[in-house]
């Protein structure tokens, strides 16, 4: 027979009945303060006179872009401007990813490198720029470095081909000429070609043991194909060099300064992060499996990638996600120079032209959200894969 | 066992040479002198209170350790500061760890091909073969596709010394395989490392594993305070042991 203390049966001390209590109290909680604000909203909207809706994005925005991806021009809806932000966002995230990715690895590695010097100058690059507002290190690219170069009138020419002024960097841009599909097809050919000769390659070294200089044949073939396509069947493009005309350059591609400045910003104070984090990596992989893999007579290279390397990813990925959406948030900071991405763009410009606020946010926020969650998305996946195998 | 099927099968052939070699660690001198001649076919433990130096001396022979003073020649090949020489020697010389270090991202089959294809450039069907040879010899060929941390601690050991055996070494060291052992695990890694000691390998054993040291042993060492205080055959080291630290070392863990 057991024995019930105090209130035997009593509702206030069965845990189930508890957990129920508190999870109805949060309910109606959340419920009236969702109600409080929307109420709140619509009172305030009614009584400024503002009609809420997605209309807008059918009018036309009426300002120019200083640089989009896709055509736009004046006449064309603030839907449209929207893609153009959208787009730029995009731009400048994934270049910025690439970019961090590749500077935060090596430097990550560097700064754990046998050598006294290597080791301290990553050491000191880390220290320096994950230390410094990525905002001031954004102005400090735009307008302490670039706001440097002259006018269009002066430009710094390489070349004859390649112009750099505070406008921006001008570059020839290709256009497609008689060569062009022999060119493409020659260029797919390299590829296909590179492909089979790497499955050749492992194949052989699993048969007899021997190496092949992989890369290096891919270079050659990926440059001689197409260049071979090229003599034959005559050059594959006419480039249109940039011209002064007037007061600014005509023709060509340009890399507005906004563009680099943001990129070189994001890319150079995110990968500080990253190499912090891959440094960690490397170093949560314990002491004995680089003594064990000495001991059996790999190469330190060897050693780094087959070894240690796929170890730390496990523990270098996570944080890595949480580096890459810090700096794909962080790219929102092009408002303050004025890049026009999704920021500046469409939650700036477009609000103010249409005072269309809680539209203009609710969207932008969500873009945001989803870009976020698809990176963590995929990074899981990733990390899934690298997962290591236990009991 | 006899004296006699002891010294069978060793060699006039000089494996390891140490001469005078001496290390610090900043201040602490951890090896004083430490001269060691290692025969073909001789299989040595040694043995000491913790910190006397024993795991640093055979960490010097394949330059996990770096000496400071001394020579150190491996099976005719000096160790010095020389990258060839050491991957040379590394190749020739395989090692066994306290806490197995086996490469936890790689299959047990994987662990054991990686060095011999990329070392040895074997061709990996050939490395395979080796491989499944040794997981044979050390009795677990059924889990050479199971991943290490799937495996108890007696067979990860049994997987580690396959590993090293894999590079067909002329020379295996041990340093402390079975301390980290469950005590039902320690005789199946023992008992592989026995039937490595009747092949003939060369063999250098840091263990406290006294009985091993009687059965299998041509030689034990006894270190203290990073210098070689005694060595003598088993039956002489156990039974008569000459130095004073040696006797209260035996009469502390032998009861």
């Amino acid at each position: 027979m057991s024995k019930s203390i105090g209130t035997s049966g009593s509702l206030i001390n069965d845990p189930r009945a508890r957990a129920w209590a508190f999870q109805i109290l949060a309910i109606v909680v959340v419920a009236a303060l969702g109600w409080y604000l929307f109420n709140n909203t619509q009172t305030n909207l009614e009584h400024r006179g503002i009609t809420s809706g997605f209309a807008f994005l059918e009018h036309s925005a009426g300002f120019g872009v200083s640089q989009s991806l896709i055509d736009y021009n004046e006449s064309d809806s603030y839907g449209r401007l929207f893609l153009v932000g959208l787009a730029n966002t995009l731009l400048v995230s994934i270049l910025g990813i690439i970019l961090a990715t590749v500077l935060g690895f090596v430097i990550g590695i560097a700064r754990l490198s046998p050598n006294w010097l290597v080791r301290k100058l990553s050491a000191i690059y880390i220290e320096t720029f994950r230390n410094i507002p990525p905002l001031l290190q954004i102005f400090f690219w735009y307008f302490a470095v670039l706001r440097l170069v002259p006018g269009p009138r002066q430009s710094l020419s390489f070349f004859d081909a390649l112009f750099l002024n505070n406008r921006g960097l001008y570059v020839p841009a290709p256009v497609s000429a008689d060569g062009i599909v022999p060119f493409l097809v020659a260029v797919v050919l390299a590829v296909v070609a590179s492909i089979i000769l790497a499955r050749w390659v492992k194949v052989r070294r699993d048969k007899t043991g021997r190496g092949f200089p992989l890369l290096l044949t891919s270079i050659v073939l990926l440059i001689a194909l197409p260049g071979l396509a090229a003599l034959i069947f005559g050059a594959p493009f006419h480039w249109t060099v940039p011209e002064l005309k007037g007061f600014n350059f005509q023709g060509g591609w340009v890399v507005i300064p906004e563009l680099f400045a943001l990129l070189v910003a994001l890319s150079v104070y995110t990968a500080a992060f990253i190499a912090e984090t891959v440094r960690s990596g490397i170093q949560s992989v314990s002491h004995g499996q680089t003594e064990a893999a000495n001991s059996l007579g790999l190469k330190p290279s060897r050693t780094l990638r087959m070894v240690i390397i796929p170890q730390s990813m496990r523990v270098i990925i996570p944080p890595l996600t949480s580096q890459y959406l810090n700096l794909t948030k962080n790219s929102s900071l092009a408002a303050g120079i004025g890049y026009p991405d999704m920021v500046s763009l469409f939650a700036g410009t477009v609000l103010n032209q249409t005072g269309q606020a809680i539209e203009t946010i609710a969207i932008t926020m969500s873009v945001y959200l989803v870009i976020s969650l698809s990176i963590s998305l995929l990074m899981n996946v990733y990390n899934k894969r690298m997962a290591l195998r236990e009991r | 066992m006899s004296e006699n099927a002891k010294s069978l099968g060793i060699g006039d052939k000089i494996m390891i040479q140490m001469q005078d070699v001496n290390k610090w660690y900043g201040q602490f001198h951890v090896l004083k002198d430490i001269n060691l001649t290692v025969r073909q076919g001789e299989r040595i433990v040694l043995c000491g209170p913790s910190g006397s130096g024993k795991s640093t001396t055979i960490r010097c022979i394949n330059r996990l350790e770096e000496h400071q003073k001394g020579n150190i020649v491996v099976d005719d090949v000096e160790l010095n500061g020389d990258l060839k020489n050491i991957e040379a020697i590394r190749r020739e010389v395989g090692m066994v760890f306290q806490h197995f270090n086996l490469f936890p991202h790689l299959t047990v089959l994987e662990n054991c091909t990686l060095a011999p294809i990329w070392v040895r450039k074997l061709p990996k069907k050939e490395a395979e073969e080796v491989a499944m040879h040794y997981l044979k010899r050390v009795r677990i060929p059924d889990q050479a596709h199971k991943y290490p941390g799937q495996l108890s601690g007696g067979q990860q050991q049994r997987v580690a010394i396959a590993r090293a055996l894999c590079m067909k070494p002329k020379i295996m060291l041990f340093d402390e395989p079975t301390s980290a052992l469950d005590p039902e695990m320690v005789k199946e890694v023992l008992d592989t490392m026995i039937g490595l000691a009747q092949d003939g390998m060369t063999m250098l054993c840091v263990t406290h594993e006294m009985g091993f040291a009687r059965t299998v042993a041509n030689r034990v060492i006894f270190m203290d305070k990073g210098e070689i205080v005694e060595q003598a055959p088993p039956d002489q080291f156990f039974d008569n042991p000459q130095n004073e630290r040696t006797k209260l070392f035996l009469g502390q863990i032998l009861h």
